[in-house]
């Protein structure tokens, strides 16, 4: 899974059947060192199913296993936010 | 499957009903030398991985099979700990063959 921070929303009127009632968010990946984001060209349009907000730092899944998050079974889905972040805890390289 | 070490945690409440009780780490992939390549990501243990162990990972939709049939929805879990002292590619302390025991 990434790391990431709710970037925008998405709204569109016309969509895939089974994405009504979704909502859908852009997700910044973020360094997980700074909690920066990391660049506008490293980003995902997830389905939000744990009802993140602006700017929260989140964990997506991305592939299959996004399908594997409270219903979105066999849903078109490849990312999804499955979990708020509340903190980070990263150990530097000589600590290890 | 690849090789990773893990160099950190991540704490969340709110979460997938089926992540509850998992424990999320932050792990950074290494080469066939044992060296750390990648950028930290995040992986769910299902085996009692620590910080600063050697491990390996499933990627993708079999990052969920750990505790199958449970839709656990992750794309990478940590299904096996490497053993201390005995790096695959490496020599081993022991000196002998670094062949795993």
């Amino acid at each position: 899974m990434i790391l990431g921070r709710i970037a925008g929303t998405i709204v569109a009127t016309r969509k895939d059947e089974m994405l009504r009632g979704k909502k859908l968010l852009i997700v910044q990946l973020i360094d997980p060192e700074t909690q920066e984001a990391k660049s506008p060209a490293a980003y995902q349009v997830c389905v939000d199913t744990v009802g993140a907000g602006a700017r929260e730092t989140v964990i997506t899944v991305s592939g299959s296993s996004a399908r594997f998050s409270s219903g979105l079974a066999d849903h078109p889905v490849d990312s999804a936010i499955v979990a708020i972040v509340d903190t980070i805890d990263l150990h530097k390289e000589e600590e290890l | 499957m690849k090789l990773a070490r893990v160099v950190g945690t991540v704490v969340s409440t709110v979460k997938d009903e089926n992540m509850q009780g998992k424990k999320i780490l932050l792990v950074r992939a290494l080469d066939a030398s044992g060296q750390v390549t990648g950028e930290p990501f995040v992986a769910l243990d299902s085996v009692g991985a620590g910080v600063g162990e050697d491990v390996f990972y499933a990627r993708g939709k079999e990052g969920s099979f750990p505790w199958h049939p449970q839709p656990v929805p992750s794309d990478a879990s940590i299904v096996g700990i490497l053993d201390p002292f005995n790096f695959p590619t490496r020599e081993s302390h022991t000196g002998t063959e670094g062949t795993q025991k």
